[in-house]
């Protein structure tokens, strides 16, 4: 495989664009960050994370162009994320890709962000298929099987919350600063044991809930308060990190094993977390099944994992056009073996 | 002189390739579809109409705002995009002004208006050949727009898509005084724009990666946040 890609990735609050070279060689990976100014309300707010996008767009193609040190006319193709993600911030990635593609007569491609997640794994090192990957982020708890490239069959996705999402939620709970994710893990570590919470375990299914857990762990630290004994934060953080991963772990070992699959991959702004990276690589070492957990900046959201992942639809022909969309709910398709859906919707 | 004009402010979409003055191609369209899909699409056919490519233009003019928040952005980032990596200058347009640059030929004033919701506009009030501004581009209420412009002595020409909705309110404060624009002048064009980019000296190309919006209105959590910081720092 050999080709060029510039890739941009707008789709929540990460200005990000790419340069990488035969789908695995990364030649500049620039992020520029809202967080300082998101923080201020507690989370994401769309129109905020929108103006930002635009603020920041040209500034950072050009950065992630010079750092590659190439030209547009060294460019085989513009990929940029077409969803899932916030409409109105996925709109001003998709618009600066197709007027940069229309600039240069270059082909466009738009890619799923939650593919783009999976295919950071090849920035690292060859897929080995077929294959397993756990997505774990603030929009996202899905379990998705790779027969080969392009083929995804999602075997399990969250019921309720996304595990991101329920970190996100208990975070508040405990009074941390968004975003809150690195905090509860960091807590979970310092603690000397966790609080008790349930495990939802769906059997017969490779689903996930988290619902429950957030609502357990808002009950336990309300029943301290009302009986006025001390809360400790730490032994909170533990128990509700000590679920999710539990859960999260044995279903993805189990899934491996159900589909006897040559690699397992984790992905997604949640398989930073050190608690589920550890738990997953002992688990997996010990049934035998090769674990890869990209680096963080990987994990977070980037354009180099769209970039990569256009490398492969760019080689097998997937092209999209100057009409392309934001799309906010956008699934997660194959797209080979589909050639009706090679040119997509 | 060769000029590529976006305009994407609100509902309706123009572009248009102007060579020294004279209109090569010209798409303005009033439909229900959104401007990401359609808006690179119709730049494409501009200039396949006017058997140019991207790199023959020499600058580009785009509806800075008011207007819908998305669809400014739109224009913008599409706009800016080229603007950048073409390396050509960008120039910003009030998009009240285009409107109201359909009607510049009138006598008495030009009000210019989009509906900002809770008989909120944007507007602005010109006059004359050159759109002198009488009223500058604002976020405020209809009845304080149509107050203020009660006291000129003036006719008042009232111009876009979303003056149709507010005609009783305006009838009932302004009376004899307000008159109303035929509905093919209610359409933004973006040869206007570029006829009034064309007035000003051209930005240099380091304006264009600050380029942004003017929005007009802060973002609502913005807005809330600065309220409740003030009521702390107070
Ligand atoms: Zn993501």
């Amino acid at each position: 495989m050999e080709n060029l890609i510039l890739a941009i990735e707008t789709s929540c609050d990460e200005t990000a664009a790419s340069v990488v070279r035969n789908g695995n060689e990364i030649l500049s990976n620039v992020v520029a960050s809202q967080i300082e100014s998101q923080k201020r309300f507690g989370g994401v707010v769309p129109e905020i994370a929108s103006r930002h996008h635009v603020e920041q767009i040209t500034i950072v193609i050009e950065e992630a162009l010079a750092k590659a040190n190439i030209v547009p006319s060294d460019l085989d193709a513009v990929a940029v994320t077409e969803g899932p993600g916030l409409v109105g911030a996925l709109l001003i990635g998709i618009n600066a890709a197709k007027a940069f593609a229309f600039a240069h007569g270059l082909p466009i491609i738009g890619v799923h962000h939650i593919a783009g997640h999976i295919y950071a794994t090849a920035l690292v090192e060859e897929m080995q298929f077929p294959l397993l990957a756990l997505v774990v982020s603030g929009g996202h708890t899905e379990l998705v099987y790779m027969k080969e490239h392009g083929s995804f069959e999602v075997i399990g996705e969250t019921r309720d919350d996304a595990a991101g999402e329920a970190y996100d939620k208990v975070a508040r709970v405990l009074n941390l600063p968004y975003p809150g994710g690195p905090h509860i893990d960091r807590m979970a570590h310092e603690a000397k044991r966790g609080v008790e919470f349930p495990r939802a375990w769906l059997e017969d299914s490779y689903d996930f809930s988290f619902s429950g857990l957030k609502s357990a762990v808002i009950n336990y630290k309300h029943n301290l308060e009302q009986r006025g004994e001390k809360i400790v934060p730490e032994e909170i953080a533990k128990g509700f990190q000590d679920s999710v991963v539990e859960v999260l772990t044995t279903k993805t070992v189990r899934a491996a094993k159900d589909f006897g699959v040559k690699q397992v991959i984790v992905a997604g702004g949640v398989s930073a977390n050190r608690g589920l990276r550890e738990s997953l690589r002992k688990a997996l070492e010990q049934e035998g099944i090769p674990f890869t957990a990209p680096p963080l900046n990987l994990c977070t959201d980037n354009a180099a994992m769209i970039a990569a992942c256009a490398a492969y639809m760019y080689e097998a022909g997937v092209r999209s056009d100057l009409s392309m969309n934001g799309l906010p709910g956008k699934e997660l398709k194959s797209w080979i073996g589909e050639n009706d859906n090679l040119r997509q919707s | 002189m060769i000029w590529l004009g976006i305009e994407t402010s609100n509902k309706p979409l123009s572009v248009s390739i102007v060579r020294d003055g004279q209109v090569l191609a010209e798409i303005v369209q009033n439909t229900n579809m959104t401007h990401s899909v359609t808006c690179m699409p119709a730049i494409e056919e501009v200039f396949r109409k006017a058997n140019l490519t991207p790199v023959d233009i020499d600058a580009i003019a785009v509806s800075e705002g008011p207007g819908s928040y998305t669809g400014l952005r739109i224009g913008v980032t599409i706009a800016k995009t080229l603007a950048w990596t073409l390396r050509k200058p960008l120039a910003g347009v009030s998009s009240l002004k285009v409107l109201a640059s359909n009607a510049e030929l009138y006598k008495g004033i030009i009000c210019a208006l989009f509906d900002a919701r809770r008989k909120n506009v944007y507007a602005a009030a010109y006059r004359g050949m050159n759109l002198e501004t009488v009223i500058p581009e604002h976020h405020g209420s209809l009845e304080e727009l149509l107050q203020q412009l009660k006291e000129y002595n003036d006719q008042i020409l009232f111009v876009g898509m979303d003056v149709q909705k507010f005609k009783e309110d305006i009838q009932t404060v302004l009376g004899e005084q307000a008159k109303f624009a035929p509905s093919s002048l209610n359409l933004p064009r973006a040869s206007k724009l570029i006829e009034l980019a064309e007035k000003e000296p051209l930005p240099s190309l380091e304006t264009i990666h600050s380029f942004v919006p003017k929005y007009y209105r802060l973002a609502e959590a913005e807005a809330k946040w600065l309220e409740q910081h003030q009521k702390e720092q107070s």
